[in-house]
């Protein structure tokens, strides 16, 4: 630019002329402007301007839409030129350039009664209100009501309710949550130790002392000791199982009735359509009065509503709640690949930069690993369905878990968190391979020399002096492995990922289910996206979600990028 | 280690432990000049030594540490060195001097083996150290390489702390004792003359050192090991002329306690520090002698050219 500035000063600048230069022809001007690259400095600062812009656009669409999902507007009472009313918050306001009109489309909620999302023809309004009253539930199920409360039926609670109704709602509400917290906790614990104990133990306990009595030849079957002695077993197992099954059935039970008790104590409401309807505060999960909140009270709302987000399980069919098990799953994924892939492609990249010789062979080797790099994320899932599932599970499950292969619940030939890593990590080995590689390259060889002259081997020269050298290189191989890992879907919907799995995590060693199946965020949103029974509802969570894995594995490769800077000002120099 | 040597007159080392190069090389250059041209026989290459023959250091009554006898080295077709006879004086300093490209730093790099990590080398004829042939494809390098060690010409600190870049070696080795890697560290930082500037932060990286602080450090690590021979491959060719004096005042101050080959290009250099020199020219040695004598009354025209600046 500087340059540029310089040169055209010169050419014009009559005292040039005037000092004995000549003036400087037009059609050298052009051609210094080509010659000097002008156009191409141009075009490099127009190409990143695009991309920047592009980026800038999408984190924006990203964080405008995800981080305003959350925060509660204002309810609209709406009469129209029919007569009709609605009450609801505005979703989207389009113009048709056509007719000349605009169209809003508002969300009425009550999916039990009606549609829960209405466009409405601006022209056809004859009056907004914003009714101070108006709520907006979010309920255990069938999403959002909107309404008016009218009263609270609450024998069970015994309680002297408020005449506000936002308080008496509030109150009612800690109250019966306090009771059922008082009176199932203990239950629905106890229910759910005997229902684990019955379906992770005692169920496939019952499965491998059936196959083996099953191997038994007829006589031992019949009188020998081991068979005895399995049949005794099998006995044993089968009272336990029966007993565990009541238990859990009768506990199960007490939890009904008890809850069937407590759901009487419901809240009458009323629609914009003047229909009455109970929901039982049970269902109601929170409540919002947007019209007539504080500023303060919208935060908290908010500030509650993403911990639910980011804490809670799923309801609805992905179409409400939280999605931590697919966080979770996202992460415990990510670190499982990553103990997979970095020790391999680490090692193998240390043998193709340091031990292996160069000829043919090494140089072939290189380019499939290059190549391995380049290859479409869904055929590594086919590979992952096919190696690991069927081929390594399967042949798993032959060798110790005959029984389980016999009763049609394979442990290891099935899709599993496990699986689903190991693919992910070999997706992304050649990443680290190549980078371990060229960081090890990239160490001056007057370097592993100094080593040598010391006496050195050659493993101490690479253990103590070129790993730690190449070692942010290495993690600049692994954060790429693991952003990539992270985002990817494709091969995870053939080897593992589901639309909704519990934690694959156990009270007993090893503590973590490789065997289970597991949610996602990529996979989530997806499912949301386009697969939910209601697309319009989970618009705003597919943009939460997506702005949720944007901040994982950004988190992820931030901590990553913090621990490589850390080696580089300890590990490399600015001398050589 | 006290192998018999092969030098045929055995020194007076002992009554006479650091003897002025100057005064030895008067006394010996007649003898020495009237011995020269039978050293011809040695040779039966193209250029067959005149003067200055291999058996110079024994004529001049000093007990040699390494015999180098008619090594050749090959990188693949192309030859490196031919036909290298001469001995290596113990403790004192020695220079190898002559145009780029002439083998002297391949002929060092003979000395501790550290050819063997280039592909496609072979070397024929024999070096000896203290009598032990060290070509021997059965000799353990990396017993060999403590005790020849090598500074090179870039200095190549280590990414660790001071301490560790002296005590590596000894690491390595298997020393584990802090107290004996303290005196090690602190005594070889004091032979390099790093000590004073250094004592106050020898757990901050070396990497954060000048590059004539660098090159001393190598030197420091190279004799925490204390190695017999120092290889010292144009040790001040990175450096400016104050480290580059600093370094020379060291080599200075190590003669007489280790053996000391230099590789310099810098002729002045090699006058300075060196008691003996060799000239090397496309692989073959011309010359060899007394530094004093060989910069004063070089025998071979080749050198006389090469140190009165006509080529090279």
């Amino acid at each position: 630019m500087s340059n540029s500035g310089q040169s055209n000063e010169r050419a014009e600048s009559p005292a040039a002329s005037a000092g004995g230069m000549p003036p400087v022809s037009r059609a050298r001007r052009v051609a210094q402007f080509w010659l000097k690259g002008e156009p191409f400095v141009w075009a490099t600062g127009a190409a990143l301007a695009a991309t920047l812009t592009m980026t800038g656009v999408l984190l924006g669409v990203v964080l405008w839409n995800g981080l305003g999902v959350f925060w509660p507007s204002p309810l609209e009472a709406v009469s129209l030129k029919d007569g009709d009313r609605l009450l609801g918050d505005v979703n989207d306001v389009q113009y048709d350039p056509h007719t000349e009109k605009t169209n809003i489309k508002y969300r009425v909620g009550n999916s039990e009664l009606q549609q829960p999302f209405r466009w409405v023809a601006a022209d056809d309004i004859v009056s907004v209100e914003y009714p101070p009253n108006a709520m907006m539930l979010d309920r255990m199920r069938d999403l959002q009501y909107i309404g008016y409360l009218r009263s609270i039926e609450a024998p069970g609670l015994q309680l002297a309710l408020s005449d506000e109704p936002t308080v008496a709602l509030a109150a009612a509400l800690s109250a019966v949550r306090a009771r059922r917290e008082a009176e199932l906790s203990e239950l629905t614990a106890e229910e759910k130790r005997a229902a684990q104990e019955l379906h992770r133990r005692v169920k496939y306990q019952l499965i491998r002392a059936r196959y083996q009595f099953r191997q038994l030849s007829p006589e031992d079957q019949e009188g020998g000791s081991r068979g005895r002695a399995l049949a005794e077993k099998i006995a044993e197992l089968e009272r336990r199982e029966t007993e565990l099954k009541d238990t859990t059935d009768r506990l199960r039970a007490q939890i009904n009735a008890r809850m069937q008790e407590l759901r009487r104590n419901v809240a009458v409401f009323v629609d914009a359509a003047g229909r009455e309807k109970q929901i039982a505060l049970l269902d109601i999960v929170r409540f919002t009065h947007p019209n007539s909140m504080t500023f303060w009270a919208k935060l908290k709302h908010y500030a509650a509503k993403v911990w639910e987000l980011v804490s809670d399980d799923p309801r609805e069919a992905n179409q409400d709640g939280g999605i931590f098990p697919a966080i979770f799953g996202t992460v415990l994924m990510v670190f499982l690949m990553a103990i997979a892939c970095f020790p391999l492609g680490v090692l193998a990249g240390i043998y193709l930069g340091e031990y292996a010789k160069s000829g043919p062979l090494v140089n072939l080797v290189r380019v499939a690993v290059n190549n391995l790099a380049g290859i479409p994320s869904i055929v590594f899932g086919i590979f992952g369905l096919g190696f690991f599932i069927y081929l390594v599970g399967g042949q798993l499950d032959a060798w110790f878990y005959p029984d389980r292969v016999a009763a049609a619940e394979p442990v290891f030939g099935k899709s599993s968190i496990l699986w689903a890593s190991l693919t992910l990590g070999l997706l992304t080995v050649p990443v680290v391979i190549v980078s371990t590689e060229e960081a090890l390259r990239a160490i001056p060889r007057s370097i592993p020399e100094g080593a040598y002259a010391l006496g050195s081997t050659k493993f101490q020269t690479l253990w103590r002096v070129l790993m730690p050298m190449a070692s942010p290189g290495v993690m600049t191989g692994f954060i790429l492995a693991m952003a990539r890992a992270a985002g990817e879907v494709a091969p995870l919907m053939l080897t593992g990922a589901v639309k909704d799995a519990p934690l694959p995590l156990d009270s007993q060693f090893p503590y973590i289910q490789f065997d289970q199946k597991f949610m996602h965020l990529g996979y989530h949103i997806l499912d949301i996206s386009c697969k939910s029974p209601n697309v319009e509802a989970t618009k705003p969570l597919v943009y939460a979600t997506t702005l949720l894995l944007l901040l994982i594995v950004l988190g992820m490769s931030g901590s990553a990028i913090w621990l490589r800077n850390r080696m580089r000002t300890r590990y490399q120099s600015r001398a050589m | 280690m006290q192998a018999p040597t092969t030098v045929k007159t055995m020194s007076s080392k002992d009554e006479n432990p650091a003897p002025t190069p100057v005064v030895d090389i008067r006394a010996g250059l007649a003898a020495h000049m009237s011995a020269a041209p039978g050293a011809g026989s040695d040779g039966s290459g193209k250029l067959v030594l005149k003067a200055g023959g291999p058996s110079a250091v024994a004529e001049l009554g000093r007990e040699a540490i390494v015999n180098i006898d008619r090594v050749c080295l090959f990188y693949g077709a192309g030859q490196a060195l031919t036909d290298i006879s001469f001995n290596i004086p113990r403790h004192e300093v020695t220079a190898l001097i002559g145009p780029s490209g002439c083998g002297k730093s391949t002929l060092l790099r003979c000395l501790n083996r550290m050819n063997d990590l280039i592909d496609n080398v072979r070397i024929t004829g024999s070096i000896r150290l203290d009598g032990q042939e060290i070509l021997d494809k059965t000799l353990d390098v990396i017993e060999l390489r403590r005790r020849v060690g090598m500074v090179f010409q870039k200095p190549t600190p280590f990414p660790k702390s001071i301490y560790e870049n002296v005590a590596y070696g000894l690491r390595i080795a298997g020393v584990r004792r802090r107290d004996v890697l303290d005196e090690v560290v602190e005594r070889s930082l004091r032979r390099a003359a790093l000590w004073e500037e250094v004592k106050d932060r020898l757990h901050e990286s070396a990497l954060g050192l000048s590059g004539g602080q660098h090159q001393r450090l190598c030197i420091a690590r190279a004799i925490a090991v204390n190695p017999e021979i120092i290889l010292m491959d144009e040790p001040c060719s990175a450096l400016d002329p104050r480290s580059t004096t600093r370094i020379e005042d060291l080599i200075g101050e190590l003669r007489g306690e280790y053996t000391i080959i230099i590789v310099t290009h810098n002729m002045q250099q090699a006058a300075r520090v060196s008691d003996w020199t060799a000239f090397l020219y496309e692989g073959v040695l011309i010359e060899f002698g007394p530094t004093r004598q060989l910069f004063t009354k070089p025998v071979r025209k080749e050198t006389e050219d090469y140190i009165t600046g006509r080529f090279g």
